[in-house]
Order: C-alpha cells, then sequence, then structure tokens
C-alpha cells in the first residue's frame, strides 16, 4: 500500500442538513449550509492554495493565499471564512487572484529560511507545495529569511522538535491545541517579525503545559513541528492504517512506514473512534515494540529457581503441552486453566477460550477484565440485557449535561476526553462524581457545575441519593418508563429511594457530599436536555461495583436518558479490546456473545462446530484460580498478556498462588512480574506484528493491520494454535479472518461481522446481524435488548475494609496520562520523561500532620502489606483520601491492596484499601527482597550454562 | 478454598438479594452461586454448611442447602 494521503478540506464539515447549491469554477456543487467555499471547492476536487487552513481545525483567515471572486461581491475574500450561498458564482482562478497569491507567497519565502533539500519536511512541506501551486518563481525581498526569529532548536519533548526559523506563524498548531486537543498550552508570542509560537510563557515544550499529543505537529505545514523519528529516519514511503492498541478509545492510526521500519503514526481523520485526534501514547509511545528487554525466543525451566533455558517452538510447545496435560493426569482436569487478554485480539482472545473450554475440557478462563469491567457486564446486563455501553463517542456533541462518575477522561482516554472538552466549551454542562478534583473539574476553559468529592467506597449512596432527588421534586420522567420498563418494579424502586434515609442530607454524613450541591447536580441531570453518565473503574473497582452500575442505569432509565444520541450509559474500557476480551467468551461462566454455559441450545452450537462435548458448569474466576491454588486443587496457567503479579491485589496473595502451581506459561512480550513465576516463557508479537480485530469502548470492531513481519516469529494467534496441536486438540487456521468467520457463524451479535464487511464499513460496531447489517451505533432505541428495563434497588452497603487507628487514611488508586496500566509498555518509551515513578499524592493537612514533605519517602501500609514511595503534596486529593498510580512493578501498590472485591463478580476493591503512611528512609524490606528475587527469576543461561 | 473467604463472598451476594425483596432473597442467591461459582467451590460452601455453617446469613443458609447436591 502506498502512502495514504487524506484529503484535507480546508475547513471542518458543516453539520447542517439544509443543501446549497452554487457554482465554482463553472461547475454546480451542492453541500450543507454552513459550509466554507473552501471545503465546498474541494469537494468537487479543487485545490484552492493555503497555508493557515486545515480541516481540523476553525477557518482562520489570515494566510491571504485562499482568496478568491465571487461574481456581484468586491473585493478578493477568503475562502476558508466565506461560507457558501445559493446561487454564488465563483472563481478560484484569475488573473488578479493569481498576482496576489504570488505577492503574497514571495512574502513568505523572504522570511522563511531555503535549506530544502537538507529540511526533514521535504517531500512533505504545504510552503513548499504552495510555492509550486502559485507559480513561484522569483522573491524580490531575498531569500535568506534572516529576519525571522530563530532562537534555536527546542528539543525538550522527546518525541518532536520545535524550530521557530521555519514558522510561518499560520496559528495551526496553537489552534490544534485549542480546538483539537483542547489544553491551550500554546499561543503566539510577539508581534510583527517577532512572532513566534510560544508553550506556555515562552517556556520549552517538555516544561510547558503542552501534554505531547501530537496535534500540533499534525497541524504544522512546515518542519516547524516535526516528529524526531522523522528527523533520523525520512519520510515515510507507505502506510498501513490500524488501531491502537492503548486504552479502550480504539484510535485508528497511519502506521506509516519505510520498508520495515515504522516512522510514526498519525492518527487516521476517518477512524470513527478518534476523528483524527490521538494522545501521548498512540501517537508516540510505540518504542517499546523494538526495546532491548523484549524477549523473542522461546524459554522453559523446570523450576523458578533455575535460570531461563532458550529452546526452539517446537520445544517450548512440546514441553508445555506435556506438562500441562501430566498435570490434568495428576491433579484433574479442572487442575488447569488460562486468563485471555483484553490486549490481544478478538481472534487470539477467542482461542485462548477455545482451547481451554475444548482442549483443557473445563471452563477455568477468565480475563483481566475482571479486574476492571466485569461490574459493568453484570451490571448492564441485568438493566438493560447487554453487557455493553449504549452509545457511541460521536454522541458526545449532542449531550447536554455530561456526568462523570469515577473516570478521569484526560488521563485514562484523553482522546475521548477532548472531544468532551469541546462539548463542554460549546455550553454543555458537566457535573463529576469523584473524590480527588480531576482535571475536568477545572481546566482550561472548563469548569464543572458540581463537583460531588464523596468519600471512596460511597458510590451507591450518592447516586442513591441522586434518584432521591430525583423521584421526590417529581423530576422522573414518567412517560419513559412506563413505556420502556417495568413499572411495578418502577415503582417499588421509586418507593426504595424515596425513602427519607437516601437522602442527601441524610447520607451526607456516610459520603461527604455537600446535600445542596448534590440536589443541584441531581436537578441539573434531570432537566438539563440530554443527560449522559461515562464512568471508570472508580464505578467498577469496589464491593458494591456492579450495585453502583446499576444505579446508573436507574438513573438514565427514570430521567429517560436512553436510545437516542447525546444520552446513555457509557463505560469508558480501560484496555484497547477490554470490551472484545469479553465479548468473546473470555468469561468462565459464558460464551462468546454473553450466553451462560449451561444453556443446553447455545453449547450444542459450539460442540457441533468444535467436535468435543464441553462442560456445562462455570469454571474460575482469576482471583478462585489463585485461591484454589493455595489450596492445591490447581496447579497450572496459561497466561495471555496479562501481568496478574502487578495487576492484581494482595500482592503477595497473587505470588503465593503462582508459586503454587507447577507450570505457569507466560506468553508476552517481555518478562513480566508474572513471568518471575513462569516455567514456560512463550514471546508475542506486538499490535504491529499481527492481524486481528480490536472491539472499542463504544462495541466498535476495527481492523489491525500487520505491519511489520513478528520479531519473534509468529502472531500470537499462531503460538496460541500451535500450544493448542501439541495438546492434541487440532486447530488449522490460515489467517485470523478465518477465525472471525467462526466467531460470526456462532455469535448472533457478530453474525454480520467478516473482514471483507470491515474493510467496506471501516468499522462495525455490534451488534451486527439481519436487523442491522451496518452495526448498532446507539442501543435500546425502540426497546431494550431484555424487553423492559429492569429497576434494581440499590441499597447502600459500607466496604468490610474500614479506617480506624492503625489505618486511618484511604488509598484510592488510579492511572496518569503518560504510562499505561503496568506500564509493561510505556515505562520502555521516552514517556518516563513525564513519569519516572508513582507518587502517593497526599493533602497538605494529612502531610503536615506527619511530618512529610513533598518528595520526602513514605511508607505506605494496609492490612495485606507495605511498599514505600515518594509523597506528592496536592489539595488534588480531599483530607483523608491518599491517591497513587501502579504504574511501577519497584513501588507496587498492589502489595498494599486487599482481597475485597465486588460482591457479583469478584472484581477487585482497589479503589479502598484502609492505609497509614509514615515518613521512612527508602525502599521496605518487602521491596528490597522483591528486587532480588525478581533479578534472580529473570536470569536466562548462556549457551554454554545451558549445554550443561 | 477458605472457608473464611467463601462465607464472607457469599455473605456479600445474600447482602445484595436480601436488599431486593424477602421472596427474592434465597432463589436470588442459589441461582447466582450457580450460575457463576465453580462446583468445587459450591462443593467447598455445602460442606461448610454440613459442618455447621459458621458465619454464613440466613438466607444464604438456605440457599447454601438448596444447592445440595453439587453436581461435580
Amino acid at each position: 500500500m502506498a502512502l495514504v494521503h487524506e484529503t484535507d478540506f480546508g475547513t471542518p464539515r458543516s453539520p447542517s442538513e439544509t443543501m446549497v447549491t452554487l457554482t465554482i469554477d463553472g461547475r454546480s456543487v451542492s453541500v450543507p449550509e454552513g459550509t466554507s467555499i473552501m471545503r465546498a471547492a474541494m469537494e468537487i476536487g479543487t485545490a484552492i492554495p493555503k497555508l493557515c487552513a486545515t480541516d481540523m481545525v476553525d477557518a482562520f483567515g489570515s494566510c491571504r493565499l485562499c482568496l478568491i471572486e465571487i461574481d456581484g461581491r468586491s473585493g478578493t475574500p477568503a475562502s476558508c471564512t466565506t461560507p457558501v450561498a445559493d446561487g454564488l458564482v465563483v472563481h478560484t482562478q484569475t488573473e488578479r487572484l493569481k498576482q496576489i497569491r504570488k505577492g503574497v507567497m514571495e512574502l513568505y519565502i523572504s522570511d522563511h529560511p531555503l535549506d530544502c533539500l537538507t529540511c526533514s519536511a521535504n517531500g512533505d512541506c504545504e510552503l513548499q507545495d504552495m510555492a509550486g501551486a502559485v507559480g513561484l518563481r522569483d522573491v524580490r525581498y531575498g531569500y535568506s529569511g534572516e529576519k525571522h526569529p530563530n532562537p534555536g532548536l527546542d528539543e525538550s519533548n522527546p518525541y518532536f522538535t520545535y524550530d521557530a526559523s521555519k514558522c510561518i506563524v499560520c496559528s495551526r498548531c496553537v489552534r490544534a491545541c485549542e480546538e483539537v486537543q483542547g489544553t491551550f498550552a500554546l499561543t503566539i508570542a510577539g508581534r510583527g517579525f517577532d512572532s513566534v509560537v510560544s508553550p506556555g510563557m515562552q517556556e520549552s515544550f517538555l516544561g510547558s503545559e503542552c501534554v505531547s499529543c501530537g496535534a500540533c505537529v499534525q497541524a504544522c505545514p512546515t518542519a516547524t513541528l516535526n516528529e524526531k523519528s522523522v528527523i533520523e529516519i525520512g519520510t515515510p514511503e507507505r502506510s498501513v492504517v490500524t488501531t491502537c492498541a492503548y486504552c479502550g478509545v480504539g484510535c485508528t492510526f497511519k502506521a506509516e512506514m519505510r520498508g520495515e521500519e515504522l516512522v510514526r503514526m498519525v492518527p487516521y481523520k476517518d477512524g470513527k473512534a478518534n476523528r483524527g485526534h490521538s494522545c501521548v501514547k498512540g501517537r508516540f509511545a510505540w518504542g517499546y515494540a523494538n526495546h532491548k528487554e523484549r524477549i523473542l525466543n522461546p524459554m522453559i525451566r523446570s523450576s523458578i529457581s533455575e535460570p531461563w533455558r532458550e529452546v526452539s517452538w517446537d520445544e517450548a510447545f512440546s514441553y508445555a503441552a506435556s506438562e500441562l496435560k501430566r498435570i490434568q493426569a495428576k491433579y484433574g482436569r479442572d487442575s488447569i486453566g488460562g486468563i485471555t487478554s483484553s490486549r490481544c485480539t478478538n481472534e487470539e482472545t477467542f482461542l485462548v477460550q477455545k482451547l481451554i473450554r475444548a482442549g483443557f475440557g473445563n471452563n477455568n478462563v477468565d480475563t483481566c477484565a475482571r479486574v476492571c469491567h466485569s461490574p459493568t457486564g453484570y451490571g448492564l446486563s441485568t438493566a438493560f440485557g447487554t453487557s455493553a455501553g449504549t452509545q457511541d463517542f460521536d454522541s458526545v456533541e449532542h449531550t447536554d449535561v455530561v456526568m462523570i462518575v469515577g473516570a478521569n477522561p484526560t488521563d485514562g482516554h484523553p482522546v475521548f476526553a477532548s472531544r468532551l472538552k469541546k462539548r463542554l466549551r460549546a455550553g454543555a454542562k458537566l457535573i463529576v462524581v469523584d473524590p480527588r478534583r480531576i482535571d475536568l473539574v477545572r481546566s482550561a476553559h472548563i469548569e464543572a457545575s458540581q463537583h460531588l468529592p464523596l468519600k471512596p467506597g460511597t458510590n451507591v449512596a450518592v447516586l442513591t441519593a441522586i434518584a432521591h432527588v430525583i423521584v421526590t421534586e417529581g423530576l422522573a420522567n414518567e412517560a419513559f418508563v412506563r413505556e420502556r420498563c417495568d413499572w411495578s418494579e418502577y415503582e417499588h424502586w421509586a418507593s426504595f429511594v424515596a425513602q427519607p434515609n437516601n437522602s442527601p442530607e441524610a447520607t451526607a454524613a456516610m459520603t461527604g457530599v455537600d446535600p445542596q450541591a448534590l440536589r443541584e447536580a441531581a436537578r441539573l441531570y434531570a432537566t438539563g436536555g440530554n443527560g449522559a453518565i461515562y464512568y471508570g473503574l472508580g464505578v467498577t473497582e469496589h464491593s458494591q461495583g456492579s450495585t453502583t452500575v446499576m444505579a446508573i442505569a436507574n438513573l438514565a432509565m427514570a430521567t429517560g436518558n436512553l436510545g437516542r444520541p447525546g444520552v446513555g450509559v457509557n463505560p469508558l474500557r480501560g484496555q484497547n479490546n477490554v470490551q472484545g476480551a469479553c465479548d468473546m467468551g473470555s468469561f468462565p461462566h459464558e460464551l462468546p456473545g454473553y450466553r451462560h454455559i449451561s444453556t443446553d441450545a447455545v453449547r450444542e452450537s459450539f460442540e457441533s462446530l468444535w467436535g468435543v462435548t464441553l462442560n456445562n458448569e462455570p469454571g474460575l474466576r482469576i482471583p478462585n484460580m489463585l485461591d484454589a491454588a493455595v489450596d492445591g486443587s490447581f496447579k497450572a496457567l496459561y497466561v495471555q498478556g496479562e501481568d496478574i503479579l502487578q495487576s492484581d491485589p494482595n500482592t503477595k496473595h497473587v505470588a503465593a498462588g503462582l508459586a503454587a502451581m507447577e507450570c505457569v506459561i507466560v506468553h508476552d512480550l517481555f518478562l513480566n512480574e508474572t513471568a518471575n513465576y513462569a516455567h514456560v516463557f512463550l514471546p508475542g508479537s506486538t499490535f504491529l506484528e499481527k492481524n486481528g480485530t480490536f472491539t472499542n469502548a463504544e462495541r466498535r470492531i476495527q481492523r489491525v493491520r500487520k505491519v511489520m513481519t513478528p520479531k519473534n516469529g509468529l502472531e500470537d494467534w499462531e503460538v496460541t494454535q500451535r500450544l493448542a496441536n501439541a495438546m492434541g486438540f487440532a486447530m488449522s487456521y490460515q489467517h485470523p479472518s478465518e477465525i472471525m468467520d467462526e466467531i460470526a457463524s456462532l455469535t448472533p451479535t457478530f453474525a454480520g461481522v467478516s473482514y471483507e464487511r470491515l474493510e467496506e464499513l471501516g468499522s462495525i460496531q455490534w451488534p451486527c446481524n439481519e436487523r442491522a447489517p451496518d452495526g448498532t451505533p446507539v442501543m435500546h432505541i425502540d426497546h431494550f435488548v431484555r424487553g423492559k428495563g429492569k429497576f434494581v434497588i440499590t441499597e447502600y452497603v459500607a466496604t468490610d475494609e474500614r479506617t480506624g487507628p492503625r489505618f486511618p487514611l484511604l488509598l484510592t488508586t488510579g492511572r496518569i496520562l503518560s504510562q499505561y496500566n503496568v506500564g509493561a509498555q510505556t515505562r520502555r518509551t521516552a514517556n518516563t520523561v513525564w513519569h519516572e515513578e508513582d507518587r502517593l499524592e497526599i493533602h497538605p493537612h494529612d502531610a503536615e500532620q506527619r511530618g512529610v514533605r513533598d518528595g520526602d519517602w513514605v511508607r505506605l501500609a494496609s492490612r495485606a502489606g507495605e511498599t514505600t514511595l515518594r509523597a506528592l503534596i496536592t489539595d488534588r486529593v480531599a483530607p483523608g483520601v491518599v491517591y497513587t498510580t501502579f504504574h511501577h512493578p519497584d513501588t507496587q501498590a498492589n502489595v498494599v491492596t486487599t482481597d475485597y472485591s465486588d460482591w457479583a463478580t469478584n472484581c477487585p476493591e482497589y479503589k479502598v484499601t484502609a492505609v497509614q503512611v509514615a515518613p521512612s528512609n527508602g525502599p521496605s524490606e518487602w521491596q528490597r527482597a522483591y528486587e532480588e528475587q525478581a533479578a534472580a527469576a529473570r536470569r536466562i543461561a548462556s549457551p554454554a550454562e545451558a549445554a550443561e | 478454598m477458605s472457608p473464611d473467604r467463601l462465607v464472607h463472598m457469599a455473605n456479600q451476594i445474600g447482602t445484595f438479594f436480601r436488599s431486593q425483596g424477602p421472596d427474592k432473597a434465597v432463589p436470588g442467591i442459589a441461582e447466582h452461586l450457580k450460575k457463576f461459582w465453580d462446583p468445587r467451590m459450591r462443593n467447598a460452601i455445602v460442606a461448610h454448611l454440613e459442618s455447621g455453617g459458621e458465619g454464613l446469613a440466613p438466607e444464604v443458609r438456605a440457599a447454601v442447602e438448596a444447592l445440595r447436591p453439587v453436581a461435580k
């Protein structure tokens, strides 16, 4: 495939449905009202010269290059700022326009260094292109460009450079930072020839508020802002459109290549999740794929006290299969299991669960969604009948009131956050329910109408109090409820929430939320127009995670905020394919498509195709597997693409479970923490090295395309297939498309999905079947999947994790923008310049009480364990609450978290741990011991050692 | 499987279904355990009940009683 050049229409698409017809250069064109003449011209293939215009940002009208003439109107207006009108007759190329444009270009070029041959943007420079387009042959004012400010290169950002000498002051970068990203980190400083792009108050890019999303680099028409990889390698020669492998937004990118070398990742404008935008992770943090610590050869060892021994793929599969079979023969069929990965493709996930169900002969399969969004599956399935969010991301453009509960989109889902911020700047209102003052509470041109800073663990009480206000103040949409929901269940629920003990005033002592603020928030959500709830792991990772999800569903149903654009219940999924992993039957109790394993007809359809009899009982969940391992009934585990030792709660218990197993098979890119307890290591392939699909948080199935040969030699689905074959369970897929065909044949909601349809449509949101052949952007339009929407009583139950004299503070955990989950990928990129260690956020009052200063080492202890890390004193957290991230294994925040979990799903209660904080001199005994053990466990025998 | 942990988990489930109404508690708990607990977990909680069922909430006891015998 050649380099994909997306058409730049110059100005954004108009949303109007009213069409306007005009004539441009003698050709008639009909476009939506509000379209610029520049865009209308491009619609018929006429590229009016331009420099300051690009269709990712609004028209600016500063470069004076895109001038046109209009019959009956005087002057030469800019086509980017002039809207179309019925009957206009426009000329884009006249003698007068040609002369003006040449004159303008002369001025630009006279102020620009002409080092084109050695410039990194040579061949990819719009200034160069425009000089050609206007026929510039001479510059009367000289060529030196010496008047332009040249303060030298700013190379502070690890991924791009800023060369002010090449800046034409078009302001595209400034506008991209404002309009697309919403950070407002850039401005133009100075006047006239002194004008220069300035990050913040003339700071360096790294020292400014820049979040390194890359929007400015993408918008820059010259080499002023340019990727360091392009400067180092050169311009790319081909593009492959693929899907990001970080968060659940699922951004579409062009992987721009030279040979098999990735030059850069550029967000794709046709990507329906990201609409051409990106964040620092997807845009830049792909260097881990080539990191020196990546393991490319299979390895085995009979004991974790031995060094690893590199072996052939055949020997690795043979050893793994023989161990699995030996263990089953000795301890029984149900003594082994596996974990699918939300980082891997749908096809790979499907194969792992198939191997376990059909090859291992049990249902001991689980996935990392267990520890993040399993309550979403339970809660939304109960309320609506489907384990997924109700909307697409475009829906936010129609929202009037956004309620964010337990999510931090600017860090966790940054590209969606940018779209959300744009809508908020346009006037939508915002309610934030979160213990921390997340950035969205107050940032550039955004201020939440209400921030409800609840005590961790009291989500259900707060949401039920919101329902109390809605019901008791007569704000419920009874017409919607009567038509769409079970009315008797609603009445039962309404009488429950209306009880005085559920009022904001009665619950304030538990929740810490100002009753008046809560009432205002409830009124705003119920009466402010289209209300949409977005939520994250601050909802699910609690002992009442599933109840909280159902409380959210109750609010949406009671106010009629379902079934159309702009509303809905929207879980912000953490990982790139957590939705897909759940869809693919990764949970131990259900087959692909969320159908219970005990349902005979469903099970029989799989049995018929797979040629085996399936066990009709649910298998073990991850925490149950670890418990069973400690108890001695679970002995072997195949883990694909997950690091349970670092990511799962109560690290000591996880370690004990893993240590008790006789065969742990880790299939991953790196020797992660779990691999310290592994006996077989199967090297994995990155998302750049394989074909498949991911499904994002809006149920959007998107292609992952192989852009280079797997460095380890096999795509991950091939690894699972060969392991299955070694086990004696035959698989013979030639391509992941065949696996998708099998998924479609067995799963009604995927019935219309195939690689051919994905090529045709670009992406598909499930359900996709005969009733919805092109997919389903918004669910539950006329009726809920389960029929009538179900209201569920949501009684608040305090967690068993209580503060007290020994552990008086509440710890809650989360992510930061530049790092991703356990950091296996992002820690192996230059993103570490933004976050090189986990820090403990602590309120100034709590810090002072303990004699802790900013940057001090502190001991963080809970009933489960302790670790040390450095303190960050901030009033973002409330007194009594501390917060940290879990990106770094040398901190191991999960040493501190407990075994408590959601009542319905066993999703761990990461968000509430009672802790104490005290000054410390450095790493704890446990950290020192762990570091020593990890170093020993990662040894790889030299060829001479291996031969002995 | 540690009985303490299973009892805690079962009682959590019991607390939720008890809030849904008295007639829904026992069948709700029993159905949940059957749908989501692996047979060895169900066997373990049944065995715990048979040895006295210490710590189990009344509705949970009744629900576990309804689980017997576990098939596998």
